[in-house]
């Protein structure tokens, strides 16, 4: 499994969108798409269940949430090394 | 005569779905409760005499907590950086109500944004939880262009 195949099967599970991961693009504005704030903390800890991390202080901003792409880059930074 | 410096007030309103916090309770237990929620907001809504899980907390209470949490982001207005959780807490009074306490980013925010003074209510029921929040600014420092 890919890393966007397990953010996609967290945001399915969590985000609580109003529409079908499937149809997001990389940079579709997920709280656009629906997630609410509280949301955002189910998949947050979701995403560090699934990568076996915890993100650090200074990625708990609203930008590190927005979309595939920018969970992609949080995930890719708090994973490597 | 004195001129009258208009004051810039803050409103933030904030719902929050009990059944949301309940289900993040069941999937995510004190992880979730211990990211979001500080040790004293924790110790008002836990329920005395309970084991771990969802049942040992107040949910609703913990709901408008959070909604409050939220409620004090918008009169914040975040640009990027969002403060942690924990840095916004819902400080219960002997007498009962709630007073914002803030510390860390939240706190700089505040500052940042000229933020004198903020006053919470909060309400819930089973199904709904609401919190309004009221920021009143140092004219000074309004920052409305």
């Amino acid at each position: 499994m890919t890393v966007d195949d397990t953010i996609r099967g967290v945001l399915t599970d969590h985000a609580r969108l109003a529409v079908p991961v499937e149809s997001l693009a990389d940079d579709t504005d997920l709280f656009g798409a629906g997630m609410t704030s509280h949301a955002s903390v189910n998949v947050m800890l979701a995403l560090e269940d699934a990568f076996d991390f915890e993100f650090s202080e200074k990625m708990l901003k609203k930008a590190t949430f927005e979309s595939i792409g920018s969970i992609r880059t949080a995930v890719t930074e708090m994973t490597a090394g | 005569m004195t001129a009258v410096v208009p004051m810039e007030v803050r409103v933030g309103l904030d719902l929050v779905d009990p059944d949301d916090v309940a289900a993040s309770v069941a999937r995510f237990g004190d992880r979730y409760v211990s990211r979001v929620f500080t040790a004293h907001e924790i110790e008002c809504c836990r329920r005395p005499g309970r084991g771990g899980g969802k049942s040992s907390y107040a949910i609703e209470s913990l709901a408008a907590r959070f909604a409050a949490k939220e409620a004090v982001l918008k009169v914040l207005r975040p640009i990027g950086m969002r403060p942690e959780w924990r840095s916004i807490e819902l400080h219960r009074m002997t007498g009962g109500w709630c007073e914002i306490r803030l510390s860390g980013t939240a706190a700089a925010m505040a500052a940042e944004a000229g933020i004198a003074g903020l006053s919470v209510s909060l309400s819930h029921e089973q199904t709904l939880a609401a919190a309004v929040v009221v920021g009143w600014c140092t004219p000074r420092d309004r920052g409305d262009g």
